[in-house]
Order: structure tokens, then C-alpha cells, then sequence
């Protein structure tokens, strides 16, 4: 007989600030590469969708509203704690996608350096994307970025953790909000790392995290009309084009991402952070 | 005194203060434990598709469009008015609501701005929200909603004097100012919120009823809580109880807190299951509320375009 009961985690979604099931009810076993059983995750339905855009929908102006220098220490923060956390990421993430230790190691380092890279950006994207404007009249003419609003963010299948930090912590440093559908077969390293966004400062809303089929939650996600952009990273390349069509209803911005998924160790460029900015010009007369 | 078609019962019970007492505090009293089961099981039930459409629709026509605001102005009444008129003007199919509901100062700007559509006009009154005034002040105050042309009034009870148990007067006051009302429809808002029990309730819906109120209302939305389901219950019992015992058919207007279209359809079967069928109209049941009708437009385009709808694509007020 055992000294003491086994405490098996309970892994739930991350919507609002708070960790509910699926308001389907539904859940689905997650197995590690080996095929081994790990645990069970919720399976989210359009209902969650709704919920949680709805949820990034209140969050955002909030967040758009902070400070670039503030929102800066906030992912800074993040990372912190994700650092604290290191051993618990390594262990998911060595199980997930079936590498070694060392290698889960550092996978999790690359992710924490990912997160420090775009906190960074958060007060500095706008001299690089903004501009002042030679105009012919006697205005100033200022050109700034300004976050689109609730991104919809497929994350990748494969990649557990740091393709996941790669596609999220860019629309944080943007200053929108995101709804994530984690990776379906791999989604324990996101619940995690909502719980690390819980306890970090992140205010509630502005990351809401389902775990699911990106298949099923995609079409809603692309169809939202409270959606401002998208990031189909996590779809089958096949399905990519339906989501596309979809989304011109609404006019969403969706990022082109390559057919495959790419070696997210590589150094990120400004690509992702550019995607969830809108440019406002704003012409201002010249003194009398 | 007592208006002749009622049964002996219930006459007696008008007879005077004490009969009135002894009438009110005869009722049955509220299972409490029950009548929240019962609430809560009621509203488990799923209503998806074609009559998920159909109560919406029929939830939109029943909306008391509400602007209760120390900050109201003629402009927001006008505007008020005309999302009364096309609630969602890209869908010019979705019905208008039922009335709209102001101050008494401004239902002359809501009824200019609704002329011939047929929408009513509602305004509170009788020193609304908390009804602490003299009876003279209240009834000028009725008369200033009536000859503006309201075609409804909300009064609120004299809550002070219910709890006191002193329920003649209340009777009178309700009765003075159904009589000074003349041809609008006279809302009884009970403010649930501040009667502390179901039994209370009860009693203080027979009351109205009794007095001649056309509709008992939960709440003036000033205080919380304000309407629930349970609370609702009770009415709608009391309005069935009434029917059966007079033929009369009298509404309930649950008013406050009700936000969403899950609410609100929610609220539409407990109106089926509780009171019956022939409730489920405008003329008998109501929701007041503000933020409610933007919430049933996107749930109604939602099931109209097959995707999700966002809080842009409607007007804020």
C-alpha cells in the first residue's frame, strides 16, 4: 500500500481569470509521445469561445491602456515566474513531445528568453513602427501603432511551450488581448503557463487559454465578429484558406504563416508584433 | 369600497384595515427551499434553434426599455425612442420593444419622439425610487406622467409602511393613484429587494393586486438585489391565484438585474410553467431592463448569421 494518496491534477480551462471546465461538460485523455497516459484535459466547445472572447473583449481596454513601459515589467514579471517554475515546464514539456531532458531543458530556457526578448519590445516597437511624416503643408504629421484589439490565436500543434510563448507573447507586448487554443494533443504546458499568467500581475482576461481541437474552435474563432485578428498557426494547412474566407467578413487581420511549422528556436523578428498593431496618422497643424 | 365583480372572499378582505390583515396574513406561506428548486430546475431546461428564435424575438417585444438616470436628457430619451422603434436597424425584421421607461419630466419628449408606433410610454412615479414623500406629492407626480401622456406608471409601495404592517394605507395609496392613473395601466413596483421574506412578497403582491394594480413589478433596479427567479416565482403565483379566483388576467414585470438572453429566456419559462401560456404577451409580462435588449439583438444575429456577433455592431447608450 502506498505511504499517501497520489494528488492527480485537475488540468481546466483558463477563461476570464478563472479556471472553469468546458461549459460542454466534455474531456478528452492526453498521452504522452509514448502513447501513456497523462491526464485529462478539458475539451472546449464554441460556448467557451464565446465566454472567453467575451472576457478578452472586457479585459482590452484595460491593458491597451497601461503604459508600453508598464506592460513591459508585467511580461518581465512572467518570465520570472515561469523561471521559477522551470523544472515542472521541463517535465511537461519532456513528456509532451517526447525529448530528452536536456533538450526539454532547453526548450523551456529558449522560452523564457522569448518572453524577456518581448517584454522588451513593448516601449520600443512604436519608434520603430511609428513615424513623424514629411508632409507638404504646414502640419505635423505622426504616424503611431495602436494594438487591434482580441487576437484568436491558434497555437502550434507541435511545439508545446515555446512555440506557444512565440505566437502569445508577442499580441501581449502589442497590448491586445488573446484567446488561445492550445496544441490538442500536447495542451499541458499552456495550462501550466496560464497558471503561471494567473499569478504573474497579467490582469484577468487579457489571456484566455482553451485546450481543445483547433479544427472545431477555428471556424467560430475565424467567424467572430468580436475578433480584430488571428494567427492560424495551429490549423492544418488545408483548412488555412476556409479560415481566411471567413474571417474577411469581419475584415480580421490574419497572419501568413508558413505551410509547416517552423524551428521556433530560431530568433523571432518583429513580423508577429507588427501583425496585432493598426497605424493611426494624425495630422496636427503647425503653431500660428 | 370594494369593486363589485370580486368574489365575497376577496371583498371581504377590502372590507377594512383589520380584514385586510387577517386576509394577507392567511395566505399560505412560501416554501422557500421549494420555490428556489423549483426556480433552479426550471431553468436547466435548454431551449435551442427555432425556440431559442422565437423567445428571443418574443423577449425583445416584452422589454421595458429603461432609462433611469439622474444624467438623462431629452436627447438620450429621443434616441432612446428611436432604438425602441428598430431596435437593430440592419435586421429591420426584429419586432420593437414593448415600452419605454423614463422619468415623468421626460415622457413628453418619449411620447413626441414615439408618436403612432403604437409603442407605450412608461414613467415612474410617486417619488420614485424609494417612495418617501407625502401622498399629495406622489399624486402630483402621477399627474404629471398621466397629463404628459404616459400610457403606463410605475408607482412604487410605501415600504416603510408595508413592513410597519400598516397595509391600509398602502391599499389606499395604491388605490388613490390607480384612480388618479385613468386610462394608463398602473405597474405596482413591490422592491422585492427590501421585503426580506417570500412571505412578504406574497402578501404584498395580493396587496397590489387587491388595490387594483395591473401589474405587480419586482424591483426599481436601484437596489440589489433586485429581480430573481424565485422572487418572480412568487408573483407569477399570484397573478395565476388571482385568475382563478376573479378571471381576471393581471402581468408581472421582473425589473433589474437581468442582463442576458439566457436570463431572460429563463424568465420566459418559469412565465410558461408557473403562470400558463396565455401570460406569454407583451400585455402580461414584461422585462425592465436596459442593457438586456443589446444582449438579445446579438444573440439573435448570432442565430440568424451562424457566427458570433460583437458589442460593436449594436448601438450603446
Amino acid at each position: 500500500m502506498p505511504d499517501r494518496m497520489p494528488v492527480a491534477k485537475t488540468y481546466k480551462l483558463y477563461v476570464g481569470g478563472a479556471f472553469p471546465r468546458s461549459e460542454s461538460g466534455r474531456s478528452y485523455p492526453v498521452s504522452d509521445a509514448k502513447g501513456n497516459f497523462l491526464a485529462n484535459a478539458a475539451h472546449a466547445s464554441r460556448k467557451d469561445v464565446r465566454d472567453a472572447v467575451v472576457a478578452a473583449r472586457k479585459a482590452f481596454p484595460g491593458w491597451s491602456g497601461t503604459t508600453a513601459y508598464n506592460r513591459g515589467q508585467v511580461l518581465y514579471r512572467v518570465a520570472e515566474v515561469l523561471e521559477g517554475r522551470h523544472e515542472q515546464f521541463a517535465a511537461e514539456v519532456a513528456a509532451a513531445e517526447g525529448v530528452s531532458a536536456r533538450k526539454a531543458q532547453s526548450l523551456v530556457d529558449a522560452a523564457v528568453d522569448r518572453w524577456v526578448w518581448y517584454a522588451g519590445w513593448t516601449d520600443k516597437i512604436a519608434t520603430v513602427l511609428g513615424a513623424a511624416n514629411p508632409v507638404a503643408g504646414p502640419y505635423f504629421s505622426f504616424t503611431v501603432p495602436e494594438p487591434s484589439g482580441v487576437a484568436a490565436v491558434l497555437a502550434p500543434q507541435r511545439s508545446s511551450l515555446l512555440g506557444l510563448v512565440s505566437v502569445l507573447a508577442p499580441v501581449l507586448a502589442a497590448g491586445c488581448t488573446a484567446v488561445v487554443v492550445s496544441s490538442t494533443d500536447r495542451p499541458l504546458p499552456a495550462i501550466t503557463l496560464s497558471e503561471v499568467l494567473a499569478t504573474s500581475d497579467v490582469p484577468a482576461g487579457v489571456v484566455n487559454v482553451l485546450t481543445g481541437r483547433a479544427a472545431e474552435l477555428g471556424p467560430w474563432l475565424a467567424s467572430h465578429g468580436d475578433v480584430d485578428a488571428l494567427d492560424p498557426a495551429g490549423a492544418d494547412a488545408r483548412e488555412r484558406p476556409e479560415l481566411a474566407r471567413q474571417a474577411a467578413d469581419t475584415v480580421k487581420r490574419v497572419l501568413r504563416v508558413p505551410e509547416d511549422e517552423p524551428d521556433w528556436t530560431r530568433p523571432p523578428d518583429i513580423g508577429r508584433l507588427r501583425h496585432y498593431l493598426e497605424a493611426k496618422t494624425v495630422w496636427h497643424p503647425m503653431g500660428a | 369600497m370594494a369593486t363589485p365583480t370580486l368574489p365575497a372572499a376577496l371583498a371581504d378582505a377590502t372590507r377594512d384595515e383589520s380584514s385586510l390583515r387577517r386576509f394577507l396574513h392567511g395566505l399560505p406561506g412560501v416554501d422557500q427551499v421549494g420555490v428556489e428548486q423549483r426556480a433552479a430546475g426550471l431553468a436547466t431546461r435548454s431551449i435551442k434553434k427555432a425556440a431559442k428564435l422565437w423567445a428571443i424575438d418574443t423577449a425583445i417585444s416584452m422589454v421595458d426599455l429603461t432609462t433611469l438616470e439622474g444624467a438623462d436628457t431629452h436627447g438620450k430619451v429621443r434616441a432612446l425612442a428611436a432604438k425602441a422603434r428598430r431596435p437593430d436597424p440592419d435586421r429591420p425584421d426584429t419586432p420593437p420593444v414593448a415600452a419605454v421607461c423614463v422619468y415623468p419630466d421626460l415622457a413628453a419628449t418619449a411620447v413626441d419622439a414615439l408618436g403612432g408606433s403604437g409603442i407605450g410610454v412608461a414613467s415612474v412615479a410617486t417619488a420614485f425610487p424609494s417612495g418617501r414623500s407625502s401622498r399629495a406629492v406622489k399624486l402630483a407626480d402621477v399627474e404629471l406622467a398621466v397629463t404628459s401622456g404616459a400610457t403606463e406608471v410605475d408607482m412604487v409601495i410605501d415600504r416603510g409602511a408595508f413592513l410597519e404592517g400598516r397595509y391600509g394605507q398602502v391599499f389606499e395609496e395604491i388605490r388613490e393613484i390607480k384612480a388618479a392613473c385613468g386610462d394608463a395601466h398602473l405597474k405596482v413596483i413591490l422592491e422585492t429587494g427590501e421585503l426580506a421574506t417570500y412571505d412578504n412578497v406574497r402578501r404584498a403582491a395580493w396587496l397590489a393586486l387587491l388595490a387594483g394594480g395591473d401589474f405587480v413589478k419586482t424591483s426599481t433596479g436601484k437596489v440589489s438585489p433586485a429581480a430573481t427567479l424565485p422572487v418572480t416565482h412568487v408573483l407569477l403565483q399570484a397573478v395565476r391565484d388571482w385568475y382563478t379566483a376573479t378571471g381576471e388576467l393581471r402581468g408581472v414585470k421582473p425589473a433589474g438585474g437581468i442582463r442576458t438572453t439566457k436570463d431572460a429566456v429563463r424568465y420566459l419559462v418559469a412565465v410558461h410553467e408557473v403562470a400558463g401560456p396565455e401570460w406569454l404577451t407583451p400585455a402580461l409580462f414584461r422585462f425592465g431592463a436596459s442593457s438586456l435588449l443589446n444582449d438579445l439583438l446579438l444573440q439573435r444575429r448570432t442565430q440568424l448569421d451562424g457566427h458570433y456577433s460583437g458589442p460593436d455592431y449594436v448601438t450603446q447608450d
